[in-house]
């Protein structure tokens, strides 16, 4: 009971595979996985490092979809493995669990990160504020039409899911890719940001927005409902605009 | 076998347009040429002309005068896509429209076509 | 790719649309009618709005094809920098010049 999975209740195992290897290289190994009701990919990955491979590597913290560290390829799909169900992701019977797209590998389950994180700093992804503490609170309505845009583009969890959708960051490994795209969007309707001049530079270059070919891989696969694509389409508007007028 | 993250249409979409693009593009400088003759050999255009009036010839013509709708077709849909701050639900009914339109379109031009 | 290829691209793209319609009549009337050769120079031959119509088509498809395999090249030849930049410069004026070369065989003769 303590890994999520009820034994009792199980009256029938999954058929699933792993990846696991290393940079160098590595290979599928098959695991048959006690079922239960409601199980999830993560259940189910703990369940196999739990009970066959003790130094299977994966990550994971919250396990309800807040801190983004979860995702893997479920079935070649970029996934949240904590809140996507084995009866969703399963093909003909069969899970087949692999690393993220797109990232360098750690080992088995386990991406590195830090590109997908240096992405964010190359396209302008930190707040800079336009007063100090001393000021007052900023008040932006609700209502605002930055504000909303800004809102829509909010709540993304880091967990790469786009980047690894993506086929132009596989294509074109310095493209700055979906979510470091959205996050410098939410700031650009950021009414309290001072750093649009840089962002905007940093966002039209040739590792930019531009290179987006609207196959919005991202918003199909964004567990959030985030539209990441929508909000590189704002970029190529607004630096466009912004070049227009002779301030890129 | 195509991976499942491009099985849908916008990705469909695009690597249509991307096939098209490149198809076009290494067509382009033998159409110039062929089109030169006219100034240079007179009798070679001519030539050439009448060996494109094989069945053959002329369904690649069609081809090439597919791709060129598919390509234009496509890149406003892209353009569509990019400057217009749409909804997904706009998005869905206005590629479903290009679509249709295109459909019509691309019937009548290989009708017409035919009808020579 | 850099905001003013994007923007090329795109200028490009715009002033094409209406040319390519235009072409596919051109090409429709052409099958339809059964003009030969002579007949279709004839027409187009000292003509200044067709010199002007496919002159305006060679810059524009020119500009286009060569950002597009640019983009094209990078992505999956993964050419880069230098490189890339050359065989843009390359394709783009090699287009314009086959190009203009067929516009003036065809329009002027």
């Amino acid at each position: 009971m303590s890994d999520g999975i009820d034994n009792a209740a199980a009256t029938d195992t999954l058929d699933v595979r792993v990846w696991r290897g290393d940079e160098r290289g590595g290979d599928w190994h098959a695991y048959r996985v006690p079922a239960a009701a409601n199980q999830t990919v993560l259940d189910v990955v703990t369940w196999i490092q739990r009970h066959r491979e003790p130094n299977l590597a994966y990550r994971f913290a919250c396990r309800v979809g807040v801190c983004g560290s979860c995702a893997m390829s479920v079935n070649g799909e970029p996934r949240w493995t904590c809140r996507t169900h084995v009866q969703d992701a399963a093909r003909d019977g069969v899970l087949r669990i692999g690393p993220l797209r797109n990232l360098p590998l750690v080992r088995d389950l386990a991406c590195d990160m830090a590109p997908f994180f240096d992405r964010w700093q190359e396209a302008g992804g930190r707040f800079v504020p336009s007063s100090d503490r001393h000021a007052d609170i900023a008040a932006i309505s609700p209502e605002s039409p930055a504000r909303r845009i800004a809102d829509a583009a909010i709540q993304c969890i880091n967990c790469a899911v786009c980047y690894a959708a993506c086929d132009v960051v596989q294509w074109k490994p310095d493209y700055l890719g979906p979510a470091a795209l959205n996050r410098a969007w939410s700031l650009v309707n950021d009414e309290r940001d001072a750093g649009n001049k840089d962002r905007l530079r940093a966002v039209a270059g040739d590792a930019g927005c531009h290179n987006c070919h609207s196959q919005h891989n991202c918003t199909r696969y964004c567990p959030n409902q985030l539209d990441p694509g929508a909000s590189i389409a704002g970029l190529k508007r607004t630096t466009m605009k912004a070049a227009l007028k002779g301030q890129l | 076998m195509i991976p499942p993250h491009r099985r849908h249409g916008l990705w469909l979409a695009f690597f249509l347009h991307r096939l098209s693009g490149i198809a076009l593009a290494l067509f382009l400088p033998a159409h110039f040429l062929v089109l030169a003759l006219a100034l240079t050999d007179p009798a070679a255009l001519d030539g050439f002309l009448h060996w494109a009036h094989q069945p053959v010839v002329r369904a690649a013509e069609m081809g090439l005068v597919f791709l060129l709708s598919v390509h234009l077709f496509g890149g406003l849909r892209l353009m569509a896509l990019e400057w217009l701050p749409w909804s997904p639900r706009q998005k869905t009914l206005a590629a479903l429209a290009t679509a249709g339109s295109m459909f019509v379109a691309l019937w009548f031009l290989l009708a017409s076509a035919q009808a020579a | 790719m850099p905001i003013r290829l994007y923007m090329l691209q795109r200028l490009s793209a715009l002033v094409m649309a209406p040319l390519v319609l235009v072409h596919l009549a051109v090409i429709i009337i052409a099958v339809r009618s059964g003009l030969d050769a002579e007949t279709l120079l004839g027409r187009t031959r000292g003509s200044l709005v067709w010199g002007l119509v496919y002159g305006t088509f060679v810059v524009a498809v020119s500009i286009h094809a060569a950002i597009g395999l640019r983009t094209v090249l990078d992505e999956w030849a993964h050419i880069r920098g230098k490189a890339l930049d050359a065989a843009m410069w390359a394709i783009g004026l090699g287009l314009l010049g086959l190009g203009s070369r067929a516009v003036y065989a065809v329009t002027v003769g």
